[in-house]
């Protein structure tokens, strides 16, 4: 929890200091090199969805193929380290890195070469440190945690359409869910998920089960199956294959999918899914390098600039009128109308509020600075999930 | 037999076994044998990908030794390919197959880490580099004793059994991963000590991996007298020989596996060292990523020869270092290297063939 408290601290000193740098070296258009470290190449779906990203950058800014180096399959070892310097001395003014294990490496290199931009998806170290004196290092994620809350609308949705049907009944409401880890990002997401579920299905519940990998199709689709044979009715996932949707679709249970229209793979269940689109933070970042602008050291944005969204919706398997409402509920996120981590909305501990659960001290002590107006800030003090609380309702079996 | 065969005589293709081959013959099939394969590679290369096999070549060079840093990091993984298949010799010398190199090299990592992460700041820096080597090596020296142990008591198949230890130490490192992740729940170690670098191998000269190299040329120096001008080197290839006539001859082959095994161990155990605080700071279970096996072929190719063993290990690193730089220039995917080293390996065991293998044609005529 220490560790929150200190990057909690960071964030405020470097919001203050943020706007007081002095402005970067400004770079013509056509000399820019933008370099970027990936964990997978193309056929593996996150890379893939950062690859098109980089891709409506290039578009956007009419930058040419030789300005942008790509690595592929670089793991998260001393390999990124060696990959980031690589492309340093290969004359790139802005480096990307999108797998969470780089970051160490990225920003090792960073120190060395300070006229370099070094930027890092998912990661949360670039504030602490920027703290320490560092002007070149950045972490940069969507706000995933709005469209998630969308695509549980969507299977809130469902759900009542079952219990009316009668094929369920309003107590049997269980959302299984196949998460990767345990930890910030993944519980931020089913969370968010789960609390756009159930503000359509209050009786809704959700069981969580983790599969310790990013990618792993088989044991994705063995822990769905798992979990409908623990009596969930709908599921949803956070892992990066088709494996769950696939078992959906063999036992005729409807599922919310990630990253990848799921559809293909299951054309009869599969309902949406919600997506990154990494492409406004590339071509903002790369923008700044060219105009000399500062480049924020968190950087999180959601619906409102297009950095989340969900697939349409499939109506061959979604309840009726379910595209309106997620129409709906987009433009009462985008307003602000709906805030997605509402503390009235949820409890945590067994029926406290998480305002009263932070007034009695303990390890609630450590999310007091995230929570004011009535809801969870998440995201606005980095960039990377910070929600990591398991919530009533919610079995999560870690 | 009909009078034309008679006239003729027949075709008759023979492989002879050599006595002996001259230095140049037999190095001349060696480089007939790269250029044959870099030719195959060629047309494959164009045939697949359609790209011009001259840049794609120079794409590799550019990638292994294209500046000094590309170049330091192919001198820092051929040294430590070098340095686990010089770890090997001992033991396959002995014919024992120490197939699990892996998991000692994990142990030997995973003791750096402990060090680091327990101690990396309580010490002096030199002490602690200290401790990082010996602790790697006792690490690694207990994984290559367990099965050697066995080995010697009960006569147990030390390829299985070497093989299932490193399961073991890859299940250890993620027990281990439990306690050491950072942050928590990432499942991921990270860079350990990256703000003070406690327990990191120096810069000497001002070179950063000037050390793994001084390190790795030391224990091939001592490996090599050990090898050929000991007793115990003598006595462990004649157990390799033949058990029997080693303990005819009064030598102790129980002991003579259990010493030999804990020095194979150990040098295992300091390359995981190596790995850990020499270059990637970090542990995981990945960390030997597969170099245990790749130092199999080395120490194979090789003979157990140490100039040979530096060649092999670094013609292999330049090709897998090469790949990244031909993955990014041409988006072709890694695999496309693998292919290269793989028809590459090929022509180069092939020839071995021929090196001691004579290929005579001649008619069997009248006269013959």
């Amino acid at each position: 929890m220490n560790r929150k408290f200190i990057s909690l601290a960071v964030s405020a000193a470097m919001a203050a200091s943020m706007f007081s740098a002095a402005a970067v070296q400004a770079v013509d258009v056509s000399e820019i090199k933008v370099g970027v470290i990936y964990v997978g190449d193309e056929n593996e779906g996150y890379t893939a969805s950062h690859m098109k990203g980089i891709q409506e950058m290039k578009e956007a800014l009419g930058l040419s193929d030789d300005q942008i180096i790509e690595k592929t399959q670089i793991p998260e070892d001393e390999s990124c380290y060696d990959a980031a310097v690589d492309l340093a001395e290969s004359g790139c003014n802005i480096i990307f890195a999108t797998s969470f294990g780089h970051e160490s490496y990225l920003f090792q290199a960073a120190g060395e070469y300070e006229d370099i931009q070094f930027a890092h998806a998912t990661g949360t170290q670039a504030a602490t440190f920027a703290e320490n004196g560092s002007t070149n290092v950045h972490n940069y994620f969507t706000a995933i945690h709005e469209a998630r809350y969308v695509a549980g609308v969507a299977a809130g949705m469902k759900l009542n359409e079952m219990i009316e049907n009668g094929d369920i009944k309003e107590d049997e409401a269980k959302i299984g869910y196949v998460g990767a880890f345990p930890y910030a990002e993944v519980k931020s997401g089913f969370t968010s998920f789960f609390l756009g579920a159930r503000s359509i299905c209050p009786s809704a519940t959700m069981e969580v089960q983790y599969t310790q990998s990013w990618a792993d199709m088989a044991k994705e689709q063995e822990t769905a199956k798992k979990l409908i044979s623990d009596k969930c009715v709908l599921i949803s996932q956070h892992a990066d294959t088709t494996g769950a949707p696939s078992a959906c679709q063999e036992l005729g249970v409807p599922c919310v999918g990630y990253n990848i229209d799921m559809s293909a793979v299951a054309p009869d269940v599969a309902i949406t899914s919600s997506s990154n689109n990494w492409g406004p933070y590339y071509t903002e970042a790369v923008k700044s390098v060219i105009d000399g602008t500062e480049l924020a050291v968190d950087w999180c944005k959601g619906l409102e600039d297009g950095s989340c969204y969900v697939f349409p919706v499939n109506e061959k398997a979604a309840a009726e009128g379910t595209a309106e409402k997620l129409a709906e509920t987009e433009e009462k996120i985008k307003s602000g109308e709906i805030k997605v981590f509402d503390t009235s909305t949820f409890t945590v501990d067994g029926g406290k509020t998480l305002e009263d659960a932070i007034a009695e001290g303990g390890d609630y002590a450590a999310y007091a600075d995230y929570v004011a107006d009535g809801y969870f800030h998440e995201s606005e003090f980095r960039s990377a999930p910070a929600f990591d609380l398991t919530i009533d309702g919610i079995d999560s079996q870690e | 037999m009909s009078s034309s065969e008679k006239r003729n005589g027949r075709l008759v293709i023979h492989m002879v076994k050599r006595d002996t081959i001259s230095r140049p013959k037999e190095w001349g099939i060696r480089l007939i044998a790269v250029a044959l394969s870099l030719v195959v590679c060629a047309i494959v290369i164009y045939l697949i990908t359609r790209q011009n096999p001259i840049e794609v070549y120079s794409g590799i060079i550019n990638g292994a030794i294209g500046t000094s840093r590309r170049t330091w990091v192919t001198v820092r993984e051929s040294v430590l390919l070098l340095l686990i298949a010089v770890g090997l010799v001992p033991a396959y010398r002995m014919r024992f197959w120490n197939i699990g190199a892996e998991g000692q090299i994990l142990m030997g990592g995973a003791a750096s880490a402990a060090v680091m992460i327990y101690l990396g700041d309580k010490m002096p820096a030199g002490a602690s580099l200290i401790l990082i080597l010996v602790l790697s090596m006792i690490a690694g020296m207990i994984w290559g004793l367990i099965p050697a142990i066995f080995k010697a008591r009960f006569n147990t198949n030390e390829t299985l059994f070497t093989l299932m230890m490193n399961y073991t130490a890859m299940q250890l490192i993620t027990y281990f991963i439990v306690y050491w992740e950072n942050p928590k729940g990432s499942n991921t170690v990270g860079v350990i000590n990256q703000a003070t670098k406690a327990g990191w191998f120096p810069k000497v000269f001002g070179f950063q991996y000037f050390l793994n190299v001084l390190i790795v040329a030391v224990v091939t120096v001592l490996m090599t007298v050990y090898m050929r001008y000991t007793k115990q080197g003598y006595e462990l290839a004649v157990v390799g020989e033949s058990a029997n006539t080693a303990r005819y001859a009064g030598i102790n082959v129980r002991k003579v596996i259990i010493r030999t095994m804990m020095i194979s161990g150990a040098i295992c155990g300091l390359a995981g060292a190596v790995i850990v605080s020499g270059a990637s700071h970090t542990i995981s279970t990945s960390t030997a990523g597969g170099r245990g096996f790749t130092a199999i072929i080395v120490a194979w190719m090789s003979k157990f020869n140490p100039v040979t063993m530096i060649i092999v290990s670094v013609f292999l690193v330049f090709m897998q270092q090469g790949s990244i730089q031909i993955a990014t220039q041409f988006g072709l995917n890694e695999n496309a290297s693998d292919i290269i080293t793989g028809i590459l390996l090929f022509f180069l065991i092939g020839c071995e063939f021929f090196v001691n293998y004579s290929l005579e044609i001649y008619r069997e005529g009248k006269e013959g």
